[in-house]
């Protein structure tokens, strides 16, 4: 079929333009698939709808920031340990735990006043996401028990368990017995950065952990330690690094931010704790981590790109009528894309004339 | 508890079990020859689909299983292309192809979701199904549960049986190796995939063709997931596929007749008993097998080949 | 389906904009938009305000424009998919539970687009609240259940165990009692209102433990094909089912929430749009029955008419004393109806029922 010939290094122009092909790739086979299934509508309109609006109305551009600020804490967290191939793929598990604990810290202290309170549940929500995740460090160290299965089994009991959280213990005593917990009192709620808006400091956050783990890689011992290790297993343990401790690194710093990203959630947009707190953050993330090559800085970038599919996508479905899943197929092709024209950036393309 | 409660739940458990069997038996002969693909719920979502579809428009069963195994293959072949021509990070790719297969799915089904089909219902075998309390467990199965029974030992017959599966397994614990002694390491992983693929898809029509008569968007909710789990669980033995699925499904279903017993446990924590005992069984099994040198990962396993010659 | 449902949107916009130049008509349409939880194509709750809303669009032409939004998750991501429509919309009903939060911070930013939402308990100035007063129509599902049982074993697919679940369950098991004295209530929790796979499951289960009748509070009609197929009867949940089970449906609830629509929206269109919290049921026609199956007995028939007559005019109350809880302590004395506190807050199974309850 195709033959793949390494270049002798990565090719530079390639970084930059792979992802503007995977772009534009999605961009036309979206044009296709639109001029198939609208009548009446103009496919520039929903283009514009999808693509521009939610970068030039303000609403629309709040909620986009707001909405990446999950993306990118989970996203960073996880880049560390998908550099080590460590492969946490219950994140959205952790970052369940995480509003669980952090949310009912603030509903431990409700009514109580005081700028230590929000604190305290962001730690409660880190260590819960720590803790979890952590379950399935020990068990990879301890068994060589793939984590993969065990987050993504976690998960599911992550779900269940805050399910009978709201269903009991915090379920709000004045709430007619609905499953939800009280909401939030002011000192648990986390402040709104851009007034009027749903942006919070979630984001700032965001953009600091990125900003941290960037630092960290580079200059760390850490990020080498890290870096080492996942490419070649034998190799970090002949040079002297730890495997195990990569391991437990790995998943507990990306459960800890997965935890935090939960509680932000709690205390943040929703302001309350709810069956409906896990959104596939944790998921969508994963595809975050790899748009971005698994680089700190990249992840914001990707962050955006993935947040404004969804609110621009979420425009499109209310405004001509098109059903929800097609931001899942969009999603679906730009990530096929996006993989297939990385391949340019360490491969030259030609075509394989010689027979195997 | 009487006879037929108990011969009720076996069946109910088997039904259950057999989406189950199919994709994790699938995806174990994928991940054999060292392929890691995690994008099986959407090859069964979207084989759930076009089984259901190709039902409704021709009440024909054998063409909408051929439908969904095809269904499972052609959505498969997109990874296959992408990680083996492309060398494209096999976690990656398989997550893209879930939510692809899931979205792909939900959109293509919106016309079917108040439809409702013929289903694929029990064999009844005479004489032989008469018998007393043997007869509904062994012949009265649905065609589907004997075929994926069927699909274990002929994945392990041909994984220990035959030259091919020696390759294959070869293949999974040292590609280099293998290329170098002259297998075409791309070929058999491909087809391996396009394998996976299409037994993903008939699990999934099971879902549509054997346990509800209807279409859903989301409804494999998982299974794929818990599928790849099996796989791990199996530790890549075919034989323990079957019995990871029978314990999914098991309690699964156990948990519901439980709560009909009204057994006084919070429906919640019965309903994580399946994910929690697939962890504790997966740790008891490593500490037994801490010493056995055939029952590990396959070497290779979600590393990308890429040959030089 | 969407491409029709724009072209009809598109030609009611021009149509109506043609109109307004030409002064045929007084007042501009009313814009008005619904928020679902799931498909219109679950054929169960969603479906219901679907046809609804079909039926305003029959009723009002083109003085209401239509947007209807689907598999609207009930989270944080709620509040923007309100916020969007209440910048173009004049009425919004937001139809499921979960959008309670959401639907009041919305409307306290925008005061001049009205809210209704459907099963909540937070009106304000300008977010009514409308509710069904569902567990009449389980009253006669309960009745005929307690009909035509063989086995004794009535079967209940439960979603959540939330005041609306608790309410029809123990309203079905007293009327079904009120009939046949020696019947039992099972009930299995699923943990969601639509997962074909597990309802199906479900209803497997309760079946293979007995149960000759099914009542489901979830919303797909997996579980009446599941009764179909094993030859047992079931109801209809939301929506008339029978196409599903044209021999296990005895008969069904149908919502009908298109004269309440037509009501709210013409009410703002007047100018005479205040919140309320509305609550009908039987009598007003927002409780309506599927058609009773062919095969039930005749008698078991009649008594479901006279049921369904008497709570229309009201002389019956399905949750009338003595009753006690389940715990044996008592609840509403001889001749005493509940409250409607009690019963929008109900977190206890009545006396009789064996199933621990969830939590």
């Amino acid at each position: 079929m195709i033959k793949l010939i390494p270049r002798a290094e990565n090719s530079r122009a390639m970084i930059i333009l792979s992802p503007i092909f995977a772009l534009v790739l999605t961009a036309l086979s979206a044009f296709v698939i639109f001029l198939f299934i609208l009548e009446d509508v103009k496919v520039s309109n929903v283009f514009f709808t999808l693509f521009i609006e939610p970068l030039t109305d303000t609403y629309y551009f709040s909620e986009l920031l707001a909405k990446s600020a999950p993306l990118i804490i989970i996203g960073i967290g996880l880049s560390i340990g998908f550099r080590a191939g460590v492969w946490n793929i219950g994140a959205e598990g952790q970052y369940v735990i995480g509003g669980i604990a952090g949310g009912a810290v603030g509903l431990y202290f409700y009514n109580v006043e005081g700028f230590w309170l929000l604190p305290l549940m962001a730690i409660a929500g880190i260590l819960g996401g720590m803790l979890y995740a952590g379950i399935a460090a020990f068990l990879r160290v301890k068994y060589q028990v793939n984590e993969i299965l065990v987050t993504l089994m976690l998960t599911y009991v992550a779900v269940l368990f805050l399910s009978a959280m709201v269903h009991g213990p915090l379920r709000n005593p004045s709430g007619f017995n609905f499953p939800e917990s009280r909401m939030f009192h002011d000192s648990a709620l986390l402040p709104v950065i851009w007034e009027g808006t749903r942006l919070y400091i979630s984001f700032i956050f965001a953009i600091l952990f990125s900003a941290l783990a960037w630092f960290g890689i580079k200059k760390h011992m850490f990020g080498m330690q890290i870096k080492i290790t996942g490419s070649a297993p034998r190799a970090a343990k002949f040079a002297g690094f730890d495997d195990k401790k990569t391991v437990w690194y790995s998943l507990l710093i990306s459960g800890g931010l997965a935890g935090l990203a939960g509680l932000f959630e709690a205390a943040g947009p929703a302001g309350q704790l709810t069956p409906g707190l896990p959104q596939f953050y944790g998921f969508t993330a994963i595809i975050v981590a790899f748009l971005a090559r698994l680089h700190p800085i990249g992840i914001i970038f990707s962050a955006l790109l993935i947040a404004l599919s969804y609110v621009g996508g979420e425009n499109v479905q209310i405004d001509y009528n098109l059903p929800s899943s097609i931001i899942q197929i969009f999603q679906g092709m730009l990530l096929f894309y996006f993989l297939a024209c990385d391949i340019l950036i360490k491969y030259k393309v030609v075509p394989n004339k010689t027979k195997n | 508890m009487n006879e037929s409660l108990f011969v009720n739940i076996i069946i109910g458990i088997t039904i259950a079990s057999a989406p189950l069997i199919f994709a994790a038996i699938g995806e174990l002969l994928v991940e054999r020859s060292g392929v890691l693909n995690l994008g099986v719920e959407g090859m069964m979502i979207v084989g759930a689909l076009m089984g259901f579809v190709v039902q409704f428009h021709t009440g024909n069963p054998y063409l909408a299983i051929l439908a969904a195994l095809f269904g499972g293959m052609v959505i498969a072949s997109i990874f296959a292309f992408l990680t083996q021509y492309l060398l494209t990070n096999q976690v990656a790719t398989g997550l893209a192809l879930t939510l692809f297969g899931l979205g792909f799915s939900a959109f293509a089904g919106r016309g079917y979701t108040e439809e409702t089909i013929q289903l694929i219902t029990a064999t009844h075998i005479p004489i032989l199904s008469d018998i007393p309390f043997i007869g509904p467990l062994l012949f009265s199965m649905n065609p589907l549960v004997y075929l994926s029974f069927l699909m274990v030992y002929l994945v392990w017959w041909f994984l220990f049986k035959t030259k091919q599966g020696l390759i294959l397994r070869s293949i999974g614990d040292n590609h280099d190796a293998a290329h170098a002694i002259g297998h075409n390491v791309v070929r058999y992983r491909f087809i391996a995939i396009l394998f996976g693929g299409a037994m993903a898809g008939i699990g999934g029509a099971c879902l549509s063709l054997v346990q509800v008569p209807i279409w859903g968007e989301d409804m494999t909710a998982g299974r794929g997931w818990i599928a790849l789990g099996l796989v791990v669980f199996a530790s890549w033995m075919p034989s323990r596929v079957v019995l990871g699925a029978l314990l999914f499904g098991g309690i699964t279903i156990l948990q519901l007749h439980a709560q009909g017993f009204n057994i006084r446990i919070s429906a919640q924590y019965l309903s994580m008993l399946p994910y929690l005992a697939t962890i504790f069984i997966l740790v008891a099994l490593r500490i037994r097998l801490k010493n056995k040198t055939n029952r590990t990962v396959p070497n290779c396993l979600g590393r990308i080949f890429h040959s030089t010659t | 389906m969407s491409n029709l449902k724009f072209s009809s949107v598109l030609k009611t916009s021009i149509l109506s904009l043609v109109l307004a130049f030409t002064g045929n008509v007084s007042a501009d349409p009313v814009k008005a938009a619904f928020v679902y939880i799931g498909p219109t194509g679950d054929h169960g709750w969603t479906y219901a305000h679907h046809k609804g809303v079909n039926h305003l669009k029959s009723v009002m032409g083109d003085d209401v424009i239509v947007t209807e939004v689907e598999n609207v998750a009930e989270n944080s991501d709620s509040e923007r998919v309100i916020t969007s429509l209440a910048r173009k919309n004049d009425i919004i009903f937001t139809t499921s539970f979960g959008y309670m939060n959401p639907t009041a911070k919305v409307a306290a930013r925008y005061p001049d687009v009205k809210f209704e939402h459907a099963t909540g308990y937070m009106p304000s100035e300008n977010v009514a609240t409308y509710q069904a007063r569902f567990y009449e129509g389980r009253h006669v599902l309960g009745r005929v259940a307690g009909g035509v049982t063989k086995s004794n074993v009535l079967g209940w697919i439960g979603s959540f165990p939330i005041p609306e679940v608790i309410r029809d369950i123990n309203s079905a098991y007293l009327a079904a009692k009120s009939v046949n004295p020696d019947v039992e209530m099972k009930i299995v929790w699923v943990y969601t209102w639509y997962d074909p796979g597990k309802e199906a499951d479900a209803a497997n289960a309760l079946i293979a433990q007995g149960a000759d009748v099914l009542f489901q509070h979830t919303d797909s009609t997996a579980a009446m094909t599941i009764a179909e197929e094993k030859g047992v009867y079931a109801f209809g949940q939301a929506s008339n089912m029978i196409d599903w089970g044209p021999n296990a449906q005895a008969t069904g609830i149908m919502n009908d929430w298109g004269p309440y629509y037509v009501e709210r929206v013409q009410a703002l269109k007047d100018g005479t749009w205040t919140s309320a919290e509305t609550l009908r049921g039987v009598k007003e026609g927002m409780v309506k029955f599927a058609p009773m199956n062919a095969n039930l007995p005749r008698d078991v028939k009649n008594d479901a008419m006279k049921a369904i007559i008497d709570l229309a005019t009201g002389a019956i109350h399905p949750f009338t004393g003595p009753i006690n809880k389940q715990d044996g302590s008592p609840w509403l004395a001889e001749g005493e109806t509940a409250p409607l506190g009690d019963l929008l807050g109900m977190q206890f199974y009545v006396e009789g029922i064996d199933s621990q309850f969830p939590n």
